[in-house]
């Protein structure tokens, strides 16, 4: 499997150089980095060279990484039902920065990418009707992203003066506990109360 | 329209005919959850439809990143709470592919056996629910007192009837008992009778032809361009069934057919079901067979890091303790990487995204659901049909909300 992996890499590699910034195979999954103005013509190169033939678009998301300046990460993952297999691509992106819709390659891509931009904010150019897909309506802020907390910021209720649902800001009775399992003493510094003095000593 | 000007047309004998526009749902028992459709009719064809998602979102994938992967299981059981275990049987590969860690063969089969059970249940509220879609009511009576019998099947093994969190990372959660197999071998012996009786219900039924043949009709280049999977994808003539074409699990030593429909309409996907519901039972049956061999026997867990030790040897061993509460409160660590694994649930391709960072929670995880693309096509496929046969193809879309809004 993965040399018919490697091979299709190689494959890959040859006849769109100037697409392809590296590749890989890990886990015996084939991952291709791609840069992001030339997402579409190579999305459907994919779709219509033989040896590649893939057909299906199986999914489309966003991984955040904060701390690199390019943050996001697009996935892209494909499949062909007629040569049976399968490819991941990854294009990085800063925030600023808008990725070529492919809606016009693959339509099945529209609902994955209102749910990126749902759900990271990255915006994608040339795509038809860039809502939100799976937030409620009128929801602000980007709940994937990691600066996001899991706890929201807003809450809803019934409320039965007003006879009707209210938001509120989110109120904790105790907070949300996160807890890092980091060995006390290789992993986060942890700063006791009153003890700030004594670094400053030594 | 709104009638104040009083009835003009019939003065200048012109009508201004306006498209009208209904919301489907959120809470019509047809939408099978929470759907809102909002179509868009010339009488009672639908010209535009758009499915508006997202009332049932609960924020899985953020949730799970901040959790250990092991309480990250039950979240599965909640997409499609149709067939619970097929989803944890996506998460559990993806485990164990990036650790690593190989299946002894008695969970494997075991797996395998409560996969398929979760495929009859699946298609059998799927194959029925849809004829009451259409307007028969005695199907789905009869199809749920055999998923009450699953259900039986589930408790008994787990404890729960639903959220079972059966499937662990390395193998099953705990053994099954001898009678318990018994009597999935009984049931598994009287079903295809039961599943005649509805057949003879409903196949050559008049009315239920009508309203599904010809409806709904993919081909393979609308399969291509939405990216169906499962019965959607086998209705129109294709046979791709992952647990044949990528194998996971032990499915490449079962011996079972992929049926296939010709038309690619609702009908052919009803039949599709039904021959599937029989392959299902066939491969229960091999499975119990091999569990009942010698070569069956033995642990259903991979005794490891990822799994707790035996309750007999936390008695006496100090560090089996240690183990199980590490286990249990830190959780294991997954080493960095990222996969993608997908297996055939009953709806069609469910995957997992992972993408592990080396601590003890999922970094990123992203659940594919096959009824996500599905419903996705829900404009393109209706569009010129009935307003009666939008019902009748959300059904034979086979959707679940708990997948699609994770």
């Amino acid at each position: 499997m993965s040399d018919l992996l490697n091979e299709l890499g190689g494959h890959i590699e040859a006849k769109r150089p100037d697409c392809v910034i590296g590749w890989d195979v890990t886990h015996g999954e084939l991952n291709v980095d791609v840069a992001p103005s030339n997402i579409r013509g190579f999305v459907e190169f994919l779709k219509t060279d033989p040896t590649c033939k893939f057909s299906t678009l199986v999914d489309i998301t966003a991984v955040d990484y904060p701390e690199r300046p390019k943050r996001f990460d697009v996935v892209y993952h494909f499949l062909s039902m007629y040569q049976n297999h399968r490819i991941r691509l990854r294009v990085a992106i800063r925030e600023d920065e808008m990725v070529p819709s492919i809606v016009s390659v693959h339509p099945s891509a529209n609902w994955f990418e209102r749910e990126v931009f749902d759900m990271f904010g990255i915006l994608f150019a040339g795509h038809p009707d860039l809502r939100r897909i799976l937030t409620d309506y009128g929801f602000r802020g980007f709940p994937l992203r990691k600066d996001f907390p899991t706890t929201g910021y807003t809450e809803v209720r019934y409320d039965e003066e007003q006879k009707r649902v209210v938001y509120e800001p989110v109120s904790l009775v105790q907070e949300y506990r996160q807890f890092d399992f980091m060995s006390p003493w290789e992993g986060a510094q942890y700063v006791l109360p009153g003890d700030e003095k004594t670094e400053e000593k030594a | 329209m709104d009638g104040s000007k009083g009835f003009e047309d019939a003065l200048t004998g012109e009508q201004k005919i306006r498209n009208f526009n209904i919301n489907f749902g959120p809470q019509h028992p047809a939408a099978h959850g929470v759907l809102r459709l909002v179509l868009e009719l010339d009488g009672e064809i639908v010209e535009r439809c758009d499915p508006h998602i997202g009332l049932l979102h609960r924020g899985t994938e953020k949730l799970m990143e901040s959790r250990t992967y092991l309480q990250n299981l039950p979240y599965f059981d909640r997409l499609d709470y149709v067939a619970p275990m097929n989803q944890e049987h996506a998460w559990c590969l993806a485990i164990e592919k990036l650790t690593g860690v190989e299946v002894p063969r008695r969970g494997s089969l075991i797996r395998v056996l409560y996969s398929e059970i979760g495929r009859v249940l699946n298609h059998l509220l799927n194959v029925t629910t849809q004829a009451m879609d259409v307007g028969a009511l005695t199907p789905p009576l009869w199809g749920f007192e055999e998923r009450e019998k699953l259900m039986v099947f589930y408790e008994r093994a787990c404890g729960a009837r639903l959220h079972s969190a059966y499937f662990r990372p390395g193998g099953v959660h705990q053994d099954l008992p001898p009678a318990l197999i018994d009597d999935i071998e009984t049931w598994a012996k009287e079903f295809p009778a039961k599943l005649q009786d509805i057949d003879d219900l409903l196949t050559e039924n008049r009315i239920f032809k009508q309203r599904n043949a010809d409806i709904g009709v993919v081909t393979e280049e609308e399969i291509n361009e939405w990216g169906f999977s499962g019965v959607m994808v086998r209705g129109s003539g294709l046979a791709w069934d992952l647990r044949r074409a990528q194998p996971y699990e032990c499915y490449d030593e079962f011996d079972f057919k992929i049926p296939v429909g010709k038309n690619g309409d609702c009908y052919d996907r009803y039949l599709c079901r039904m021959a599937e519901m029989r392959e299902s039972v066939k491969i229960i049956l091999q499975a119990i067979e091999k569990l009942r061999a010698p070569e069956g026997q033995g642990d259903v867990l991979a005794r490891g890091k990822i799994t707790p030790p035996k309750r007999g040897e936390m008695k006496t061993s100090m560090e089996a303790l240690i183990h199980h509460f590490k286990l249990y409160t830190e959780g294991f660590h997954v080493p960095e990487g990222e996969v993608y694994c997908a297996v055939e649930a009953p709806k069609g391709e469910f995957g997992v995204y992972l993408v592990a960072d080396g601590s003890n929670r999922p970094y990123r995880s992203k659940i594919r659901a096959p009824g996500y693309l599905h419903l996705q096509a829900m404009d393109h496929v209706a569009k010129g049909h009935q307003l009666a046969d939008v019902a009748a193809i959300i059904g034979t879309m086979d959707v679940v909300f708990g997948e699609i809004d994770r």
